[in-house]
């Protein structure tokens, strides 16, 4: 047939552009740690394998990683079974605000810990003042630090898969264990735990997967502690070229065993699958004692967990130079934000920011959309499009970023090397690339839920393949749309990672105009565009959320 | 068959990798005529109706409309409708927009649109309802907009997919009655796919029994049930037992078959046969007697009351003698006899007479009882 063959093709020019995308850097990094103008050389491998600092770094990163996990599950699950399952004054409250870190960009989080629990942060200040001390009692540096931030950060995907996972699940299981005599806390244990392991699992590979990544917490409050996106970075910036490439791909393996190893763990998805009736109803806790302890408990946590928040707003209205020694700001003007609109300087990095995370989150909707509708039409490359979307979760955003500068510092169009570095086109094309899989995945589920019977009605009722695009598909996929770019978006709009070894001076993003903020000590300045940031995301996410509801 | 043949299905097949779904089928249907394709699961009869619609393309085949082939034709320019096993009403649209969708596609001006889409919701007894959301419509209203929205744009063949098994039991005889009475009144030609013999024999003129993707018999349902062309007819219409029996004697279209007991029965059957035989006994086709010599004898040993008769199971007793080198025949065999309601009681000894009728012998040996 016709259409089938035009499939194939399309299908086939969309892998060639995405694995030039996608694949292609990477494989121009991993030829490059052992090629050199002389040929093949391990030289630099036998540098990374003979030097103890590496090793320390990749072990760091791997330990760190596994301790986020363990410790945003200790966090993250507690809270979502509170908040999901037993009744307080204030839950539904509370469990909104404990899921806000999910919009929050990672520097800006790390921004918010540093002003509330650094070295001249309140809490310091705090202890400080009423210690007497004449220095401050800690120093938020270090491994402790990075998982401390990691884990108040992170907690968040246990927290909501968690309750999403309780709020799909078969009431009536829990009732028939009821009525075969197991008590609450049996019936949690030998029944709702087991049930919830798929959800766990899942949280558990994005926590390792986010937390490999981290590149904000360890740059800003690692100190002499490297893990290996640092290293990567100050490798890089000392201009061994060579060793960076062996470090990102030393990184990439990691990132993919890791994966791997996961994935295996991650066990039967079928258990949470049927689900009937009504919802489970909060349980009350059997005391006035035992309600208030469940209150104090979430209401604590939540605002433990959103303290750094505040903080963040309190410190963006510091005028510069004015805070020192004092426990709070002595004076507050509105200036910082002021500043961010009337100054140019200071307003061109959020119209940047913007526009590249505007333009990367449309052309990863329209990639997905591309991969999805032809996938969905069955063709031949329907699989090898959607693990091309999907490779770039497994990928650190440091080793794409130094994967896209080598590809594209080069000019040599016949093998499809552009030098982009250094010019506007950079950052948005790796901001596409890291929002291939988060586009891709909503995108992707979007269409699997859609009833193919709906299109076929449509067709089956004379309506050709662009009206059924624009009055069916579309429109039924309208929620699956928005949440795919509300979290693109949002993902760009706050990236770090990638900026920090790919911006220039005319194409710098909010997040390096924060660092260089941070470095003239304005934290008043840093700290109002960290809230931009953090609002702007938020507004896209509720917008979109918005949209979801209308339809969904 | 009566009629013009108006759809016509020449030689259709289409395989899905190792699988065939459709095996050289053939069907033709006069135009204004109801046909059911019935069949177990995967039997073909899905794929066939979704060879019709346009959303497979046959491997090998034609299917002619009035002359014309459409089978390469994609949906949109076939002029079918369709009403979906589960409906797939827009779910963003309303009832209105639902039902105008099909004549948007044709060009139909929006003045007009408003009143044919009142006059389809007329014809299924929903006027007003234009502007009801349908998530707020309940079963059977939606079945009606799916019909409504089928037919608006007037085409030349409506397909209905399992049309009434999402409905409740109770809504579906009469749902069944206003469909058959809906389609009769505009005469347009019809394929029904259903797994419902019930269904299938209430709505349709004919009926294509569809088995591993080939078409086992076409015909009335009277034909069906009444002249079984093959075992597997005689045992999916209706109830049947059946029975591995002997042939002994086979001359001027009656063979001469040994029942268990060595008793002899006539049955009526045109074509030759050879070899051990399978008789396929509808529980009209026999009937309960005073066991003695001569006579099929078993025993009682279950009874189902049906309210004018009741169901009697029979065990009987001995087994068929040298029935061949079939070694897996039971010893005794159970035949589903229909009597009056107190003609026995379990446990009853019992005598079965041939009535003449309901009695279809095949070559081979078959299941067990079937159904």
């Amino acid at each position: 047939m016709i259409g089938q063959r035009r499939r194939e093709i399309l299908g086939i020019l969309l892998a060639l552009v995405l694995a030039w995308l996608v694949v292609y850097p990477l494989g121009i990094v991993l030829t490059q740690a052992v090629g050199g103008p002389g040929g093949w050389t391990l030289e630099a491998v036998r540098r990374f394998a003979q030097e103890k600092n590496e090793w320390r770094a990749l072990a760091a990163s791997l330990g760190l990683s596994i301790a986020s996990v363990i410790g945003s599950a200790l966090v993250g699950v507690p809270l979502g079974v509170l908040t999901a399952r037993v009744a307080f004054p204030g839950r539904r409250i509370v469990a909104t605000l404990l899921g806000l870190p999910v919009v929050l960009p990672p520097l800006v989080g790390v921004l918010a810990f540093m002003f509330l629990y650094g070295e001249t942060g309140f809490i310091s200040h705090l202890v400080q003042q009423i210690g007497g001390l004449r220095e401050s009692p800690w120093r938020l540096e270090g491994p402790l630090a990075v998982l401390l931030v990691h884990v108040a950060t992170m907690y968040v995907y246990f927290y909501l898969f968690t309750r999403a996972a309780l709020a799909g699940l078969d009431p009536s299981l829990s009732e028939a264990a009821a009525s075969l005599g197991a008590d609450r806390w049996r019936t949690f244990r030998r029944v709702t735990l087991p049930l919830l392991r798929p959800a766990l699992a899942g949280a558990g590979l994005l926590v390792f997967m986010t937390s490999l990544a981290s590149f904000s917490a360890p740059y800003i409050f690692g100190g002499g502690f490297r893990v290996m996106t640092t290293q990567i970075t100050s490798t890089k910036l000392n201009g061994d070229d060579r060793l960076a490439m062996v470090e990102t791909a030393a990184l990439l393996l990691l990132a993919l065993l890791g994966l791997l190893l996961l994935r295996r763990t991650e066990g039967r998805r079928d258990a949470v699958g049927a689900r009937k009736g009504i919802a489970p109803v909060p349980v009350r806790a059997r005391s006035a004692l035992g309600s208030l302890g469940a209150a104090t408990l979430g209401w604590g946590l939540a605002l433990l967990l959103t303290l750094p928040l505040l903080t963040l707003l309190l410190v963006s209205l510091v005028p510069r130079g004015t805070w020192t020694v004092e426990a709070l700001p002595p004076s507050y003007t509105l200036g910082n934000y002021r500043a961010l609109i009337a100054d140019p300087v200071r307003l061109k990095p959020i119209l940047t920011s913007l526009w590249m995370a505007g333009a990367a989150t449309l052309a990863a909707l329209a990639l997905a959309i591309a991969v999805g509708s032809l996938s969905r039409r069955k063709a031949r490359s329907g699989r090898l499009l959607e693990g091309l979307l999907a490779l770039p979760w497994a990928v650190p955003g440091t080793v794409f970023a130094i994967a896209l500068a080598t590809t594209f510092s080069v000019r040599a169009p016949w093998v499809g090397r552009f030098v982009l570095v250094g010019t506007i086109w950079i950052l948005p094309l790796a901001y596409l690339v890291r929002n291939l899989p988060v586009a891709g995945r909503a995108i992707l589920a979007g269409f699997r839920q859609l009833d193919p019977a709906l299109e076929e009605a449509g067709a089956s009722l004379g309506a050709g393949k662009g009206r059924v695009l624009r009055r069916i598909t579309l429109p039924l996929l309208k929620p699956a749309l928005a949440a795919a770019a509300s979290l693109a978006f949002v993902t760009a709009f706050g990236d770090f990672v990638t900026s920090i070894m790919l911006y220039t001076y005319d194409t710098r993003p909010i997040s390096m105009e924060i660092l260089s903020s941070l470095r003239q000590a304005d934290v008043g300045q840093a700290a109002a565009f960290g809230v931009v940031l953090m609002l702007l995301s938020s507004a896209v996410f509720f917008l979109a959320g918005e949209g979801r509801g209308a339809t969904g | 068959m009566t009629g013009s043949p108006f759809l016509r299905i020449e030689s259709l097949s289409k395989r899905f990798g190792a699988l065939a779904a459709v095996e050289d089928l053939s069907l033709t249907i006069p135009r204004g005529d109801l046909l059911a394709l019935l069949g177990p699961s995967g039997s073909g009869k899905t794929t066939t109706l979704r060879l019709l619609a346009g959303f497979e393309t046959p491997d090998q085949g034609r299917i002619l409309v009035d002359g014309e082939d459409v089978a390469r034709l994609p949906p949109a320019a076939r002029r079918f409708g369709m009403v979906f096993q589960h409906y797939a009403l827009f779910p963003h649209l309303d009832v209105g927009e639902n039902i105008a969708f099909g004549l948007a596609s044709q060009g139909v001006p929006a003045s007009q649109r408003v009143r044919r889409v009142a006059e389809s919701l007329e014809m299924v007894e929903l006027a007003g309802l234009e502007r009801r959301p349908v998530g707020a419509l309940s079963g059977g209203q939606q079945q009606r907009v799916a019909l409504a929205r089928a037919l608006a744009p007037a085409p030349r063949v409506l397909l209905l997919d399992e049309p009434l098994s999402n409905l409740d039991p109770s809504l579906r005889e009469r749902t069944r009655r206003e469909l058959r009475g809906l389609i009769q009144r505009i005469g347009i030609t019809t394929i029904l796919v259903t797994h419902e013999q019930e269904e299938a024999f209430d709505l349709a003129e004919h009926v294509a029994l569809l088995q591993k993707g080939r078409l086992e018999q076409l015909g009335t349902p009277e034909e069906l049930y009444g002249m079984p062309r093959t075992p597997f007819v005689a045992g999916f219409i209706g109830r049947a037992s059946a029975v591995p029996v002997r042939l002994v004697a086979h001359e001027a279209e009656v063979a001469r078959v040994e029942l268990p007991g060595a008793v002899l029965w006539e049955v009526q059957r045109a074509e030759p046969l050879a070899g051990p035989c399978v008789l396929y006994i509808r529980p009209e086709g026999v009937s309960l007697a005073a066991p003695g010599s001569g006579v099929v004898s078993g025993e009682v040993v279950e009874r189902r009351f049906l309210g004018a008769a009741a169901l009697y199971l029979v065990r009987t007793v001995g087994a068929v003698r040298s029935v061949g080198s079939v070694a897996s025949l039971a010893d005794a065999v159970t035949i589903e006899v229909l009597g009056a309601p107190e003609a026995a009681r379990i446990g009853d000894t019992v005598g079965l007479l041939p009535q003449g009728r309901g009695l279809h012998l095949f070559g081979g040996v078959g299941g067990d009882r079937v159904r």
